[in-house]
């Protein structure tokens, strides 16, 4: 095995392990923790995938801001409100049916593509250069990219109105 | 060299993973969490298909870039809607909260 693949296996046990903990914990806060650990672990995929800018942004925009702020609402929110409770909903079985049902789904359709077993071509150019012209070139996702800020705009807007005290 | 069909293979169990979160989880913030589990699922696919496809490409990385925004968005509103119910109700039960429903 060569060091790409042991990387790549540690992650993806890693970040099975973690998911698992983000979904069965009874301590939200854990749940956080665990959530921030899964995190890391896909950052560690982009790094194996040759996407350096994806993986600092994994890092520095939802470890940094999106996990953090998950403690925070979990903090805002009473402590233990629900610890005495069983954490799942009465349906549970079913949903576990529905996630065995799709993520088997998912396996299956991801089976028949004709690239399943594909090795990766090599890089053709430097992809970072690449992905900074494509978001902001006209003939190529300068729309989408602002689009998407503006969205963002919005949000950050409504999420601040929402919880003004008035 | 890893193959396509180990990222397929991770990004589908991390969804499904996602999927029993959202789905069966009490407290809303659970819920969310199992929504950002997804988010990555789908973004490990995008990723590594732009890898293992033609690389000069972008569109799967910027599709990435966009979920990222999209992630952000979507925790900002609710988690502020969760926030609101919690001053509200003082409850984030997600079953109790069924004000709309009939």
């Amino acid at each position: 095995m060569t060091a790409e693949q042991i990387i790549f296996y540690i992650a993806t046990g890693f970040i099975l392990v973690s998911a698992l903990m983000v979904v069965t914990t009874r301590n939200l806060i854990h749940a956080a923790l665990w959530l921030v650990a899964t995190l890391f672990g896909v950052a560690v995929v982009y790094a194996t995938l040759d996407a350096s800018f994806l993986a600092v942004v994994q890092v520095v925009v939802y470890i940094g801001a999106i996990a953090i702020m998950f403690v925070f609402a979990v903090m805002l929110t009473k402590r233990n409100l629900l610890d005495h409770v069983p954490q799942t909903n009465a349906n549970w079985p079913w949903a576990a049916g529905i996630a065995a049902l799709v993520g088997a789904g998912l396996l299956y359709t991801a089976s028949q593509l004709t690239t399943f077993g594909a090795q990766r071509p090599a890089l053709s150019g430097d992809s970072l250069m690449n992905l900074g012209k494509a978001l902001v070139s006209p003939d190529a996702f300068v729309l989408p990219f602002e689009a998407a800020s503006i969205l963002l705009l919005a949000a950050l807007v409504g999420a601040v109105y929402l919880v003004n005290k008035r | 060299m890893v193959p396509l069909s180990a990222y397929l293979f991770l990004s589908a169990v991390l969804f499904s993973l996602g999927l029993y979160g959202a789905l069966a989880r009490k407290n809303a913030i659970a819920i969310l969490l199992g929504v950002e589990l997804m988010l990555n699922a789908v973004n490990i696919n995008l990723v590594s298909f732009w890898r293992y496809g033609e690389t000069a490409q972008m569109a799967g990385q910027v599709f990435a870039v966009i979920v990222f925004a999209v992630a952000a968005a979507e925790v900002a509103v609710g988690l502020a809607l969760i926030i609101n119910i919690y001053r509200r109700r003082n409850n984030i039960n997600a079953d109790e909260i069924d004000l709309m429903k009939w």
